[in-house]
């Protein structure tokens, strides 16, 4: 065997999540360790909130979020886990607190939550630093 | 989290499987040579995305399978660094805290890099951040197995593991036991890391 590529590409947590649930319900048997690692990853992929995801919500996010001049490594963590605080902004966007202003950093929470209606609804100013 | 592999293989596809569509044949063989191993400095495989390319199949004296070039790629579970993952706490002990994802189990959160200060409880198992209250008094918050922490990778390690050797060796057969292919490390020392119900107030 030998690798070509060991990084093609970066897959959200969304598609694996739908790839996976093909294979899962195709007609044949699935057996040995394909079945193991499919059943535990999908258990794992029906606990976040990619289960609720749809191709639609995801790219019409993506376009919205364009402006705010992310990468692609944040864009897929806001994706694969939408965070529901500022301080999960904070964690996940790198030097967020230049890059941002607060007001930015409150309307990528509402384009999330818009498109992801199913997360905890947004918290307002309840931002707690405990240091 | 999840990567493509760009991968390219010889399959044998062995003579009771001619009846079934080639593609098929090489997709089952490539799953199961592949699925849920480790491969070295690529990640943890899980299923096969798609086959990029079969070239014709030949067969070779001696052989009656055929032999199939095949370019395919993989779904690879390979996080990258600085990625925020969100798992289960499986156990704790004096190495720091085992995180498991339910499909990958060797994450580990070393001490020094949990929430400071924090200190192994020896009676519970468990590790506990003494959180400073701000007025002079602490609040213990326990990370007790079960819980579902919010961590970012730090670091992951690949290891050759290569197949038992002869059973004659006590010792190289033990630390052989002990070899983990592919193992991350986490930290949780910021502000917003750690179990999640600490943070939703």
């Amino acid at each position: 065997m030998e690798i070509i590529n060991s990084n093609a590409a970066s897959l959200s947590n969304y598609e694996v999540f739908i790839h996976l649930q093909k294979i899962k319900e195709s007609k044949k048997k699935q057996k040995g360790q394909l079945a193991t690692i499919t059943y535990e990853t999908l258990r794992y992929l029906e606990e976040t909130p990619s289960k609720s995801q749809t191709n639609t919500s995801i790219t019409q996010c993506l376009k919205e979020l364009q402006k705010f001049n992310l990468n692609k490594t944040e864009k897929l963590m806001l994706i694969n886990s939408p965070p529901s605080t500022p301080l999960e902004i904070q964690l996940m966007i790198e030097e967020s607190e230049e890059r941002l202003t607060e007001e930015q950093v409150q309307e990528i929470l509402s384009i999330l939550n818009k498109h992801f209606p199913f997360l905890v609804p947004v918290k307002m100013e309840n931002e707690e630093n405990s240091e | 989290m999840f990567i493509l592999a760009e991968m390219k293989n010889v399959t044998r596809i062995t003579p009771e499987l001619f009846n079934v569509n080639l593609n098929e044949a090489v997709a089952g063989e490539l799953n199961k040579k592949l699925a849920n191993k480790v491969v070295l400095n690529v990640g943890l495989c899980i299923a096969l995305f798609d086959i990029t390319s079969i070239k014709d199949s030949f067969i070779i004296p001696g052989d009656g399978a055929s032999h199939t070039i095949v370019h395919f790629r993989y779904i690879v579970f390979r996080p990258f660094m600085e990625e925020i993952l969100i798992g289960k706490i499986r156990s704790c002990s004096q190495e720091g805290v085992h995180v498991t994802l339910g499909f990958f189990d060797d994450i580990l959160i070393p001490p020094s890099a949990l929430q400071h200060p924090s200190k192994f409880n020896e009676t519970e198992q468990a590790w506990v951040w003494e959180y400073d209250t701000g007025d002079g008094g602490k609040h213990d918050l326990f990370m007790d197995s079960g819980e579902t922490i919010r961590f970012r990778v730090t670091g992951e390690t690949f290891t050759e593991t290569c197949p038992a050797g002869p059973s004659g060796i006590q010792e190289s057969q033990e630390g052989i036991e002990n070899k983990v292919p592919y193992s991350l490390t986490g930290s949780i020392n910021e502000p917003g890391l750690g179990l999640l119900s600490w943070w939703d107030n």
